[in-house]
């Protein structure tokens, strides 16, 4: 019998899954690793964690890994690379870590185009602590500390990433992509593929923003944050490729 | 120029070529003075070395740069100075407990806040007690001389590497700015061999992953004990200091870094009027050496700690006399490094006070 689909060597065979049902970094993590493996670089590979729940990366990736303070990945992922330049060196980041508490590393690695590929997972909370306003939470958004709503009053407006990153001259490749859809994921695998490819060629950074679920934060079925992704927040978070110096 | 030949140079410089000459990998930094001559030499020196160097956003960014470089086994460092060095402070308990080689160079200024640009010795608590969270250990290194800033520096690598333990050099903006004569020689440790857990792509092997996050209460106990136990290795193999003229002493003054210059000068003159005054001066901070602190003050010699801070190492040294003998302080919070002069009256006053009778 031929074998069809099986667990990519870049993960763990031993992992256990300890996100939320319906969340997606389960689907992220597993077209990461699908990608390093169709590359060949898992072991050469070398991750950034962060913190929030993309902090168990290490957990399911069989990649060497180094956990960063809270919105320091970028700067680790640095350190790593200017130390052993043949590695490839990713973060994996959620939006508070990457586009919040982290911005100023993010952003200059971005300006200093550091050969490192950075993914930023956009649920529009702050997951591991229970749902609260973070950058990228959409305008009336109901969250624990915007009980009535993101208004611009008191929280002014979400941060768009990949259309920031893509404007740093350092940045070789930006996108934004989700995961609600069959479509959807095959264009996610190529743009996360394609931010690595970036790196391995030396242009620069990649980057890629996922849209992606906190059914429990969001007090939703799986189904229905999928059709959150889908409905709205592409409405404020429009897909797309938006930097790709590797066509020039 | 050899590198036996005695050169006259500046503290800050010799910092910095001395991390080359231990074969530092990468340097990160930001500007801060007084210690930006030695990211000014680095991103120079490093181009052309073809190592690693990065004018950082931050403190955060630089000092987490490090993390990231030692991580795979490099040699890498930062320098920064006092306030700076505070948004560095997380960092380090994530790198102390992720038992990670960091080498930081802190040239202190006066606090507390921005303070000025001064020399100070308001560091001594954050370097030796830490400004993270948790239970960790730092090794802190204070050189006196620009001499040593060379010798300590390279010790700063060696130690961080064997014991896989962040090293803090503490400097002060008297010595970063000072010239005087020194000689590089050679980075006279051994290489330290850090293939049993740097991280450097799994393969052939399982994937290694350095994380500070504790899922499991009794395993972060071990951990935790673990530190502590490493730092016990550290205090009996490492702790030293110097000592000079305590035999006959009554009095022993007691400084860290460029201040024990200005003690050793006092017990000159106290000497030369006939008082019986020693000196020791700890060179590893942490560990500190309680130990022959409370061995002298048991033989009834009584300590005198000279500082340019609130009496912050004043409690150390008491807390190592425990109570044996008398223990003085004689400080100013930041500014002119106090005199000579001021010293030896500052302890003729403490004679007249403690030994009323026998003066």
């Amino acid at each position: 019998m031929q074998q069809v689909f099986s667990i990519p060597k870049s993960m763990k065979e031993d992992f256990k899954y300890t996100f939320c049902p319906g969340c997606d970094h389960g689907i992220a993590i597993r077209l990461l690793a699908e990608v390093l493996d169709e590359l060949g670089i898992q072991d050469k590979a070398i991750c950034a964690a962060s913190i929030g729940c993309s902090v168990f990366i290490y957990d399911f990736l069989n990649v060497d890994s180094i956990e960063a303070p809270h919105g320091r990945a970028a700067a680790e992922a640095t350190g790593v690379k200017r130390a052993r330049p043949e590695k490839v060196v990713f973060t994996y980041q959620g939006d508070g870590d990457f586009a919040s508490i982290g911005l100023a590393e993010s952003m200059h690695a971005a300006f200093r185009g550091e050969r490192i590929t950075t993914l930023m997972l956009n649920n529009t909370t702050y997951g591991m602590t229970g749902g609260q306003h973070g950058p990228t939470t959409m305008m009336g958004q109901i969250t624990t500390t915007s009980p009535t709503g993101r208004n611009r009053e008191y929280y002014g407006y979400p941060a768009r990433m990949a259309e920031q990153i893509a404007l740093a001259d350092g940045c070789a490749y930006s996108a934004r992509v989700a995961l609600d859809s069959i479509p959807h994921i095959n264009d996610a695998k190529k743009a996360i593929k394609q931010a690595f490819q970036v790196q391995l060629d030396g242009i620069g950074l990649g980057f890629v923003e996922i849209l992606s679920t906190c059914p429990t934060n969001w007090h939703m079925t799986p189904e229905q944050a999928h059709e959150r992704v889908r409905n709205e927040m592409v409405k404020t978070f429009p897909l797309g490729v938006f930097k790709d110096l590797s066509e020039k | 120029m050899s590198k036996n030949d005695k050169v006259l140079i500046k503290g800050n410089y010799a910092i910095a070529q001395a991390a080359v000459n231990a074969g530092c990998e990468c340097y990160f930094g930001y500007p801060i003075t007084p210690q930006t001559e030695i990211g000014e030499y680095l991103s120079g020196k490093m181009q052309e070395l073809k190592r690693g160097y990065v004018c950082a956003e931050s403190e955060l960014a630089a000092i987490n740069m490090v993390i990231g470089a030692v991580s795979t086994g490099a040699k890498a460092m930062t320098s920064s100075s006092s306030c700076a060095v505070a948004l560095m402070q997380e960092a380090l308990s994530y790198a102390a407990s992720d038992e990670l080689p960091v080498v930081l160079v802190n040239v202190m200024r006066a606090g507390p806040g921005l303070g000025y640009i001064y020399p100070a010795q308001g560091d001594y608590n954050q370097s030796v007690y830490g400004g993270g969270n948790g239970d960790y250990k730092i090794v802190v290194l204070a050189p006196s001389t620009v001499q040593e800033c060379i010798d300590l520096t390279y010790r700063a690598f060696y130690l961080a590497h064997k014991y896989r333990n962040p090293v803090i050099l503490l400097a002060d903006g008297l010595l970063g700015q000072m010239m005087e004569p020194a000689c590089f020689g050679e980075y006279p440790y051994p290489e330290i061999d850090n293939s049993s857990w740097e991280l450097s792509g799994a393969k052939n092997r399982n994937s290694r992953a350095i994380y500070s996050c504790a899922k499991d209460e009794q395993k972060q106990i071990e951990h935790i004990n673990h530190l502590f136990e490493k730092f016990e290795l550290i205090s009996k193999n490492e702790t030293s200091w110097e000592e000079f003229e305590t035999e006959d002493a009554d009095i022993i003054l007691t400084a860290f870094g460029s201040m024990t210059r200005n003690i050793k000068a006092a017990m000159k003159v106290l000497r030369e009027k006939g008082l019986r005054v020693g000196c020791l001066r700890p060179i590893t901070l942490s560990p500190f050496p309680h130990q022959r602190i409370n061995q002298l003050a048991k033989s009834g010699k009584d300590f005198v700690v000279v500082e340019m801070n609130m009496g912050q190492m004043f409690k150390d040294v008491r807390y190592a006399v425990n109570g044996e003998s008398k223990t003085e302080l004689i400080n100013r919070p930041v500014g002119e490094w106090l005199k000579v002069e001021e010293i030896v009256s500052a302890v003729e006053k403490i004679m007249e006070k403690n030994y009323a009778a026998s003066v």
